[in-house]
C-alpha cells in the first residue's frame, strides 16, 4: 500500500519501533502527572536508563536484564526527585530541571568505556507465518517484545486509572491531595509510587533507545525525547488512549519528514517539525474550551506541593 | 589596557616561553589546547580530534604538553573556553568546529603571540590558520563502489546540513557511482543534525524503505550501520572514525577524518618556530583522509579499482571533479578535463547533473 | 518520628544560612565524586569556586561571570514575579528566542546602514518579540483557561524550530559560503552590543539585568501591584474580593516575563553571541527557572543565584581545562548544588520536630 510513493506499512512498521521510546516515557509521565506530580526531568530518567540498560546487557550478555536494569536506574533517579519534592517539599519544576542536568552528567560518567560497543541483540518474536501476512505482518508480527509491553502498557495503565480502586485513589490525590488526605489516603506515598513507575517507564523507553532502537551508547544519546514525552502527555490530554496516538503522531511526523524527502519531495523541514507542537497547543486550548470554567484535562493538583498540616 | 594585562599574565604563566622562544624551549614543554564541539567519547567528530591530539602526546613525549575541553559550545562559551586556553598558557590552539570561526578570530586578536588553527573554516589571520579536509575524496572511491556493487541502482546518502562540505561528498559519490553504473540514482535525506543517533536510524530506515541498498552518511554515529545490518543486505561506508565494529559487512569502507598527521606536522612547526598562517586543505594525499580497510564483502576486482582510484587522487593524477561536468540544471560547469579551483569548491552550493532531489536553500 | 511544621514566617537565620549549607554539602559531595574520578578533589573545588573570583586572571574570570550572569539575572526577575503571583510561564527559552529573532531582524533588515537610532530599536523589537510570544499562553489562558505552563513549554519547540528555518533560511548569511547562521552583529557597529568598558564584560544586557533586579524590588515590595501580585499567589480568593482581576494579573505578568526574556535573547545575539544561529539558545531560560527558584524568587536572591550558577559554569570550564575533568562532571556537580539548594531551603520554611508515635 503505497501513497505518493511513501510504503505506508512500512512507514507504519518504522514508526511503531521509533515511538516506542517515548511512548514508554510517556505513559510513565502520565501516571505520575495524574497523581498531581510534575516531573519535568524524563529526559535525565531516560538517559540513566539508556546508560543503566545498556552496561548491564553488555556485561551480562542479556537483553532482558538490560531492561530491568534500565527501569531501575530510571525508578533511582525518580525516587531522588521523590524525595527531593515530596517530603523535602521543594519546587517541582525547578527539581526536575536539575534532574534532567545531573542525569546527562551523570549517565556520560558512567558511560565512560562504553562507546562504540555493540550491545547483545534483542530478539524479535517469532510468529511464523503470521509475519508474512500482508500489511497486518509487518505492522503487527514483527517487532521485539518492548513494542508489545509497550502496547500492553497502554491498556493496563489505562483500565488501571480508569477502573481500579487504586487509579482512583491516584486520581484523587492528583486532582486535591488535601481532600485525599482527609479521607484518609497516605498522599506522599501514593505519590512516591507514581512517581517509581514513572521512572521505570522512562528508564525502560532509554533502554529500548540504547540497546534496540540505535542500538549503541552514546552520551547525550536521548536528544530530547524526554521532552517530546512531556508534550506527549499533554497532547493526550491526560488519557492513555490518547498517549498512544501522540506517541505515534511526534514519532511518526520525523519518519514521515524523512520518508518524504527520501521520495524526493522537497519540504520545509524545520515548520513541519513544529507541527506536532503547534497540534498539542491546538489539542490543549479545545480540551479547556469544551471544560471552559469546569473540570480541566489537567490534574488540579498538578505541580503544587503537599504538606499535611496535622 | 586590557590587553597590556592580558599579554603580562600570560607571559608570567607561559613562564618564558612567549618571550624567548628560542631559550624556552629547551626547559618548557610546548602547550598545545583543544576545544571540541562534541564530548570526546561521541566516536565520530570530536573522537577523532581527540585521537589526533593524543598522537601529539606520542610524537612529542615531553617537550608538549596538551590540554582539551570538551562539548564546548560554539558562541559565547567558546570564547570563553579560548581565552581559558590562552590565558592557561597555551601557545597553540586548535579549534575544531565551523562555528568556532568567529570567536577564534575575536580571541586571537586580542592575544597576537598564540596561534590559532581552526577547523573547516574560511577566515585568517597573522596568527589564525585555517585547516580541512577533502573528504570528498573519499567520497568518489565510495560512489565507485556503490555504483558496482547496488543491485537496486539507488545509493542513499544521509546529510547532515546543507552546506558545501556535504553538497561536494554527495556530487563526488554519484558522479562516480554514475561513471561505473550508469543506472544508478541518488537519495539525498538531510537530517539537519551532526549528531542524533536515533534520527540517523530513521533517516537509514527510510533510505532503505525507499529501496537503497547502499547508505552513505554524512552524519557521525554509527546508528545508520546498525539499521543497514539489521536490513541485511545493505552496505554503508564508515564515517568519520572507521566504524570498523560493523566490518566487514554492511561497512565494506570509510572516510576516516586523520587529523594526526597534520597536527603532529604543525606542532613540529611551532617547535622548530616555523609556524605560519596558512590554509590547508589535504586529502588522501597528505593522509588527513583516509579510506580504511576495504572489506571482503567488495569483490576483488571491484576493491582493485577502488584502490587504484584512491591511488591516482593521493598522487595527484587525478580529481574528482573532473570535467565535462553540468550543473543540475543542465548549464555546463566544468569543460571536459577542466577541474574546478578551491575557491569555487569551498563554496558549492548546486548538484551535479543526473541528481534529481532539490538542494535545500 | 520526625515531623515537619510549618513555620509562620521564613526563618531569618536560614534564610542565610541554607546557600552556605548547601554549598558546604555540594563540596563534600563533589569531593567524593572527583575523587571517585582520580582527580585531587580540593584543587577541583578551588577551582570551581575560587580561582574565577580571585585566582590568576580573575579579572577576566570576573568580567565573564557578568556576561554569563547577566540573561540568568534578567529572565529570572521576570519569572519571580509571575511565580509570586502563582504564574507559571516556563517557556521563557522560547521568549529569549523569538526576542533574538525579532532584535536580529530589526538589524538584519537595517544593514549596513548606520544610526544610533538602530540599537535602542532592537531592544524594542526584542521586548516586543519575546512579549508577543509570551502573550500566546496569556491569551489561551484568559480566554480558555488553557495551562499557560504546557502552552509557553509547548512554545518553547516551536520557537527552537523557528530559530533553526531562519538560521538556515531568511537570516543566513549571504556572504556566509552558504553556511547556516546569521551576519555576526558584533562587526555591524550600530547594532553591537558592545562591552562598555573594554574587557570588564559590562555590556547593556548586564546593565538591564541590575536594573531588572533594582525594578522588580521595588515593585514587589514598594507598588501595590507588587503587594497585589503577592496577594494573587498566596490567597487567591481574597485577591478576586480585594478587586484584583485575575486576567490583567495574567497578561502582565506573562507579559513582562516575556518582554524581559525577549531583551536577554536580543542583547545576547547582538552581544556576546553576535549571530543567530540554530544553536543559539543555550538553555538560559531553563537556567533561569532553576535560578529564579535558587533565588526564593526574591531579587536579590537571584541577583546571588545567577552569579553563583555562573560561577559553576565558569569554574567548571577552569577544573576541566586545568584538572582534566570530564564536562559531565561538572554537570553531574551542577546537579547536586541544585538538589542540595533545593532540599535544604525546606529549613527556611519548616521546623524538623521529633515527636513520638502519636495517630
Amino acid at each position: 500500500m503505497t501513497l505518493g510513493g511513501i510504503d505506508l506499512i512500512a512507514l507504519t512498521a518504522t514508526l511503531m519501533v521509533s515511538s516506542t521510546p517515548v511512548l514508554l516515557a510517556a505513559l510513565g509521565e502520565l501516571v505520575v502527572e495524574k497523581s498531581g506530580v510534575l516531573n519535568l526531568g524524563v529526559e535525565g530518567m531516560m538517559i540513566m536508563g539508556a546508560i543503566g540498560g545498556f552496561a548491564a546487557a553488555v556485561m551480562t550478555g542479556s537483553p532482558a536484564v538490560g531492561f530491568a536494569a534500565g527501569a531501575l536506574a530510571g525508578m533511582g533517579m525518580a525516587l531522588l526527585f521523590g524525595v527531593i519534592t515530596q517530603i523535602l517539599l521543594a519546587n517541582q519544576v525547578a527539581t526536575g530541571l536539575a534532574l534532567t542536568l545531573f542525569g546527562l552528567g551523570l549517565s556520560a560518567l558512567f558511560g565512560k568505556g562504553f562507546e562504540g560497543i555493540r550491545p547483545p541483540q534483542t530478539a524479535r518474536i517469532d510468529f511464523g507465518g503470521l509475519a508474512d501476512l500482508p500489511v497486518l505482518g509487518p505492522i503487527l508480527f514483527s517487532h521485539d517484545w518492548v513494542v508489545y509491553f509497550s502496547l500492553f502498557a497502554v491498556g493496563a495503565v489505562g483500565l488501571f486509572l480508569s477502573r481500579s480502586r487504586a487509579g482512583l485513589i491516584l486520581r484523587a490525590v492528583g486532582e486535591n491531595h488535601d481532600a485525599a488526605h482527609a479521607l484518609g489516603y497516605r498522599v506522599v506515598a501514593v505519590r512516591l509510587a507514581a512517581l517509581a513507575f514513572g521512572g521505570a517507564m522512562a528508564g525502560l523507553g532509554g533502554a529500548y533507545l540504547s540497546l534496540v532502537r540505535v542500538p549503541q551508547w552514546t552520551e547525550g544519546m536521548t536528544a530530547g525525547a524526554g521532552w517530546i514525552a512531556l508534550a506527549i502527555v499533554v497532547f493526550a490530554g491526560w488519557r492513555a488512549g490518547g498517549v498512544l496516538l501522540g506517541a505515534y503522531l511526534f514519532g511518526g511526523v520525523t519518519a514521515l519528514q524523512l520518508r518524504l524527502q527520501a521520495a524526493e519531495y522537497a519540504i520545509p523541514v524545520q515548520l513541519l517539525s513544529m507541527a506536532p507542537y503547534l497540534i498539542t497547543i491546538i489539542v490543549l486550548v479545545a480540551i479547556s474550551a469544551l471544560h471552559a470554567r469546569g473540570r480541566q484535562a489537567a490534574p488540579a493538583a498538578l505541580g503544587r506541593s503537599f504538606h499535611a498540616s496535622r | 589596557m586590557k590587553r597590556r594585562t592580558f599579554l603580562s599574565t600570560t607571559a608570567a604563566l607561559g613562564a618564558l616561553s612567549l618571550g624567548l622562544p628560542g631559550l624556552a624551549q629547551a626547559q618548557e614543554p610546548l602547550k598545545v589546547g583543544f576545544i571540541y564541539v562534541g564530548p570526546v567519547g561521541d566516536m565520530g567528530w570530536s573522537y577523532q580530534h581527540e585521537q589526533g591530539r593524543q598522537a601529539i602526546e606520542a610524537e612529542f613525549g615531553d617537550r608538549v604538553q596538551t590540554t582539551y575541553m570538551e562539548s564546548v559550545p560554539e558562541g559565547p562559551d567558546a570564547e570563553r573556553a579560548l581565552t581559558q586556553l590562552a590565558l592557561a598558557g597555551n601557545s597553540l590552539i586548535f579549534a575544531t568546529s565551523f562555528g568556532y570561526m568567529d570567536a577564534v578570530m575575536n580571541v586571537a586578536a586580542k592575544f597576537p603571540n598564540v596561534k590559532f588553527e581552526h577547523a573547516t573554516g574560511y577566515k585568517r589571520a597573522e596568527n589564525v590558520a585555517t585547516y580541512d579536509a577533502r573528504f570528498y575524496e573519499g567520497r568518489a572511491i565510495q560512489g565507485t563502489i556503490a555504483g558496482r556493487m547496488t543491485k537496486t541502482n539507488k545509493i542513499g546518502y544521509i546529510g547532515s546540513f546543507p552546506i558545501p562540505e556535504v553538497v561536494q561528498g554527495i556530487n563526488a559519490a554519484f558522479i562516480h557511482a554514475r561513471k561505473v553504473n550508469p543506472a544508478v540514482e541518488m537519495k539525498v535525506v538531510w537530517a539537519y543534525t551532526w549528531f542524533d543517533p536515533a534520527k540517523e536510524a530513521d533517516a537509514a530506515a527510510a533510505l532503505i524503505a525507499e529501496g537503497c541498498d547502499v547508505v552513505m552518511q554524512h552524519t557521525d554515529s554509527t546508528a545508520p550501520q546498525a539499521k543497514a545490518q539489521e536490513a541485511g543486505n545493505v552496505i554503508t561506508f564508515g564515517q568519520a572514525s572507521d566504524m570498523s565494529a560493523f566490518a566487514p559487512m554492511p561497512r565494506v569502507g570509510s572516510t576516516i577524518d586523520d587529523w594526526a598527521p597534520y597536527y603532529i606536522e604543525r606542532v613540529g612547526k611551532m617547535l622548530d618556530g616555523t609556524w605560519t598562517s596558512d590554509a590547508t586543505w589535504g586529502g588522501i594525499g597528505s593522509g588527513m583522509v583516509g579510506i580504511g580497510e576495504i572489506t571482503s564483502a567488495v569483490p576483488a576486482e571491484v576493491k582493485a579499482e577502488a584502490l587504484a582510484m584512491a591511488d591516482a587522487i593521493g598522487k595527484g593524477e587525478y580529481h574528482p571533479f573532473t570535467g565535462p561536468l553540468n550543473k543540475q540544471d543542465g548549464t555546463p560547469w566544468l569543460a571536459a578535463g577542466e577541474t574546478p579551483d578551491d575557491g569555487q569548491l569551498a563554496g558549492l552550493d548546486f548538484y551535479v547533473e543526473g541528481i534529481t532531489a532539490e538542494l535545500p536553500k | 518520628m520526625i515531623h515537619l511544621e510549618r513555620r509562620r514566617a521564613a526563618s531569618r537565620f536560614w534564610t542565610l544560612a541554607v546557600p552556605v549549607v548547601a554549598v558546604l554539602a555540594t563540596m563534600l559531595a563533589g569531593a567524593g565524586l572527583f575523587a571517585a574520578l582520580g582527580k585531587p578533589p580540593a584543587e577541583a573545588l578551588r577551582m570551581i569556586f575560587w580561582d574565577p573570583l580571585l585566582g590568576p586572571n580573575a579579572e577576566y574570570f570576573r568580567g565573564q561571570l557578568l556576561v554569563k550572569a547577566g540573561p540568568l539575572i534578567l529572565i529570572a526577575c521576570g519569572l519571580a514575579v509571575g511565580f509570586r503571583a502563582g504564574i507559571w510561564n516556563i517557556g521563557a527559552e522560547g521568549q529569549y528566542i523569538v526576542g533574538a529573532l525579532s532584535g536580529a531582524a530589526v538589524a538584519l533588515a537595517l544593514w549596513p546602514a548606520e544610526s544610533p537610532l538602530i540599537f535602542p530599536t532592537m531592544v524594542l523589537a526584542g521586548a516586543l518579540g519575546g512579549w508577543a510570544w509570551a502573550m500566546i499562553p496569556a491569551f489561551l489562558k484568559t480566554r480558555f483557561g488553557t495551562s499557560e505552563i504546557l502552552v509557553s513549554l509547548m512554545l518553547v519547540y516551536v520557537a527552537q524550530n523557528l530559530l533553526a528555518y531562519m538560521a538556515f533560511g531568511p537570516m543566513k548569511n549571504p556572504q556566509g559560503f552558504g553556511f547556516p547562521g546569521s551576519r555576526n552583529l558584533q562587526q555591524y557597529p550600530s547594532a553591537h552590543n558592545a562591552e562598555l568598558i573594554a574587557g570588564s564584560g559590562l555590556h547593556w544586557g548586564v546593565v538591564a539585568a541590575l536594573l531588572a533586579v533594582i525594578g522588580t524590588h521595588l515593585l514587589m515590595s514598594r507598588h501595590l501591584l507588587g503587594f497585589r501580585i503577592r496577594v494573587a499567589g498566596e490567597a487567591p480568593r481574597a485577591a478576586r474580593f480585594a478587586g484584583v482581576s485575575p486576567a490583567r494579573l495574567i497578561r502582565f505578568c506573562l507579559g513582562l516575563s516575556g518582554a524581559l526574556a525577549g531583551v536577554a535573547g536580543m542583547f545576547e545575539v547582538a552581544g556576546p553571541s553576535g549571530q543567530i544561529t540554530d544553536s543559539f539558545n543555550a538553555n538560559y531560560g531553563f537556567t533561569a527557572i532553576i535560578v529564579a527558584f535558587l533565588g526564593r524568587l526574591n531579587p536579590w536572591g537571584i541577583l546571588a543565584a545567577g552569579l553563583l550558577m555562573a560561577l559553576t559554569y565558569i569554574g567548571g570550564d577552569l577544573a576541566q581545562l586545568m584538572l582534566g575533568l570530564p564536562a559531565a562532571a561538572i554537570q553531574a556537580f551542577q546537579g547536586m548544588l541544585l538538589f542540595f539548594l533545593l532540599a535544604f531551603d525546606l529549613l527556611t520554611q519548616y521546623r524538623i520536630r521529633w515527636k513520638g508515635a502519636r495517630t
